[in-house]
């Protein structure tokens, strides 16, 4: 049995914000799958009373005085922007129009 | 006199040093040998040619004035396109920053700069360090300089085969599977991904933020040790890097050199040396072995029942960070737009540039990361991936109390030819299966060149627990002075 179906990839891929192709949905859907299968081999280990591990090193977290420092001028900032406008990155619209309105 | 771009960092650095030859020969020899050779090689996305000329330049001036200069000052160093350099093309192999300069040096370039080495320019990778054999660059494959038909591993195959075809005698990589080891591995060079935490993430490019670490590639382990103590240490600027000093690597490069590990015990991984790798492999492995043996080290056979989960557990909590990484290439503070006509909405905009900007191999961890980490799939692929991972550094710390450090095989194959595992995305992952506990646990490894198998080069992997990096370096060094050195064929 197949581990992800077409349409789970689907919607993947619209979570993922990746407007794919169908063509590239039925190659990524049957790689996802094999690799799936390959990854849920994590399962057989028993690890209920196992706690999890998000990171190696066991660092707390640390405050630094609040001092000013310098930092990255607004042109700099924006140079690698695709579009800027009055010292901001220019956007398209983010609301429907008839929600806007 | 002897072609400049045939000596180590060391030497090189010791001839600037005593005035035999200036920092500008020793980069123009090098900018010389890409301009020949890397046409064929592809080891390079950009050539800082004036850049490096003029950090050249400057050390020469600085020498003539009297001042004092680092170890390795006037040594040509390329750094991984995953980098940021400052004014200076950084891709991480992707469409989505095709023309992106950087406002800032990441850490490590701040740090090579003021060590006075000469930076040549960037290096080719897997888009976003994912990927085995830089395959997976949207500017095409870096050829192995042992067999140009051949991949140089990946995902830090171009700072590899620069060092494999003399074009550089230093580089940098980064480390989140073994993207700088099993290059090392299959290019017959030396690749060391240092403690979690010992070198700073600061600049360097997210993928999967608990496992990345930049480290030193060189042809000698030497040469290694120097670099990596031009970068480490701790760095205010990264809230993960560990405050203490660097591990005195260069004295256990020098102290393994001179061929013997008395007293030290090694434990080859028993999970890691049967089974899944190529026999040519194996053997070299064996041999090698022998010879650690020879040299004076205790040998034994350690087990590490989870290792054969750290490929599956990587797979689950790589992608998993990597999907929440990749979220900032939205199209709106740097790199791609696409389709931004007026008609279409921001989310649009976004799913078109992901779409035109992502190659096949960061499309498909993003999607397995934002599976991974939906709600109803969480507990039984990220959650219990994360249970693995700690049983794995259970694995090694209990490892590390019977022996100083374990070996095995840095990688199960030799360079496969170009297009052998790309159809089969899971048959590229297992280059990996050696090299990724490690990262899991957070703790060092090196891959040094071992020997030959049907005329490729065979990698040993040397792990050793965290912050003790200067284990592995004399291991490492020792076997090196044994069986090394292992040169191509011309170009």
């Amino acid at each position: 049995m197949a581990a992800i179906s077409r349409e789970e990839v689907a919607h993947l891929a619209r979570l993922s914000r990746l407007a794919v192709t169908e063509e590239e949905l039925a190659t990524l859907a049957g790689q996802l799958d094999v690799i799936l299968q390959a990854v849920a081999q994590v399962g057989e280990v028993t690890a209920a009373d196992i706690p999890p591990t998000s990171h190696s090193v066991p660092l707390t977290n640390v405050l630094r005085d609040d001092v000013v420092a310098s930092c990255l001028t607004p042109q700099e900032a924006l140079s690698g922007a695709p579009d800027a406008a009055e010292q901001r990155f220019r956007v398209p619209r983010i609301l429907d129009e008839d929600v806007a309105s | 006199m002897t072609d400049l771009t045939s000596f180590s960092a060391a030497e090189l650095a010791g001839l600037v040093a005593r005035g035999e030859s200036s920092a500008v020969e020793v980069t123009q020899a090098h900018l010389d040998r890409i301009s020949a050779v890397d046409d064929r090689v592809h080891a390079f996305l950009h050539v800082d040619t004036e850049g490096a000329l003029a950090a050249a330049r400057d050390v020469d001036s600085r020498r003539a004035a009297g001042e004092p200069l680092g170890p390795l000052a006037g040594v040509p160093v390329a750094v991984k396109d995953v980098l940021t350099t400052k004014g200076v093309p950084t891709t991480a192999g992707s469409k989505v920053l095709a023309d992106w300069r950087p406002p800032y040096d990441s850490t490590i370039v701040r740090r090579l700069r003021a060590a006075g080495t000469v930076m040549l320019g960037k290096t080719n990778m897997d888009e976003f360090a994912m990927g085995s054999s830089t395959e997976y660059s949207a500017f095409g494959p870096t050829h192995n300089p042992w067999d140009l038909s051949r991949i140089p591993g990946g995902s830090g195959g171009g700072s590899s085969a620069a060092l494999a075809a003399y074009e550089t005698p230093l580089s940098i990589g980064s480390d989140t599977g073994g993207s700088i080891r099993q290059p090392g591995a299959v290019t017959g060079t030396v690749g060391v991904k240092p403690t979690y935490g010992g070198t700073s993430r600061y600049g360097l490019i997210a993928f999967s933020s608990s496992l990345d670490t930049p480290g030193p590639c060189a042809r000698t382990v030497l040469d290694a040790a120097l670099l990596h103590e031009a970068i480490g240490g701790h760095d205010p600027l990264d809230s993960t890097s560990i405050p203490a000093p660097v591990p005195d690597v260069v004295a256990a490069a020098r102290l393994g050199a001179s061929g013997d590990l008395t007293g030290v015990r090694l434990g080859v991984v028993r999970e890691f040396a049967g089974e899944g790798a190529e026999p040519g492999v194996l053997a070299a492995f064996r041999a090698a072995v022998e010879t650690l043996t020879k040299l004076g080290a205790e040998v034994v056979e350690v087990s590490c029942p989870h290792f054969q989960y750290a490929l599956p557990a990587y797979y689950l909590i790589a992608p998993s960070e990597c999907s929440s990484n990749l979220a900032r290439f939205d199209g709106v503070r740097f790199g791609l737009r696409v389709g931004d006509d007026g008609t279409r909405s921001l989310e649009e905009v976004m799913s078109a540039t992901r779409e035109a900007g992502f190659g096949p191999e960061v499309k498909r961890r993003v999607m397995l990361g934002t599976y991974a980490l939906s709600s109803g799939y969480y507990d039984a692929y990220y959650g219990q991936a994360q249970k693995v991972r700690t049983l794995i550094s259970r694995d090694f710390t209990t490892a590390f109390d019977q022996v100083d450090a374990l070996i095995s095989p840095t990688t199960p194959f030799v360079a496969f030819p170009v297009g052998a595992r790309t159809a089969d995305p899971y048959q590229m992952y297992l280059a990996d299966l050696f090299t990724i506990p490690s990262n899991l646990y957070g703790g060092p490894g090196i891959s040094v060149p071992c020997g030959l198998a049907d005329g490729l080069p065979v990698g040993l992997q040397v792990m050793a627990p965290t912050m003790a990096d200067d284990r592995m370096y004399r291991v490492a060094a020792a076997l090196e002075s044994a069986v090394g050195p292992f040169t191509p064929p011309a170009l």
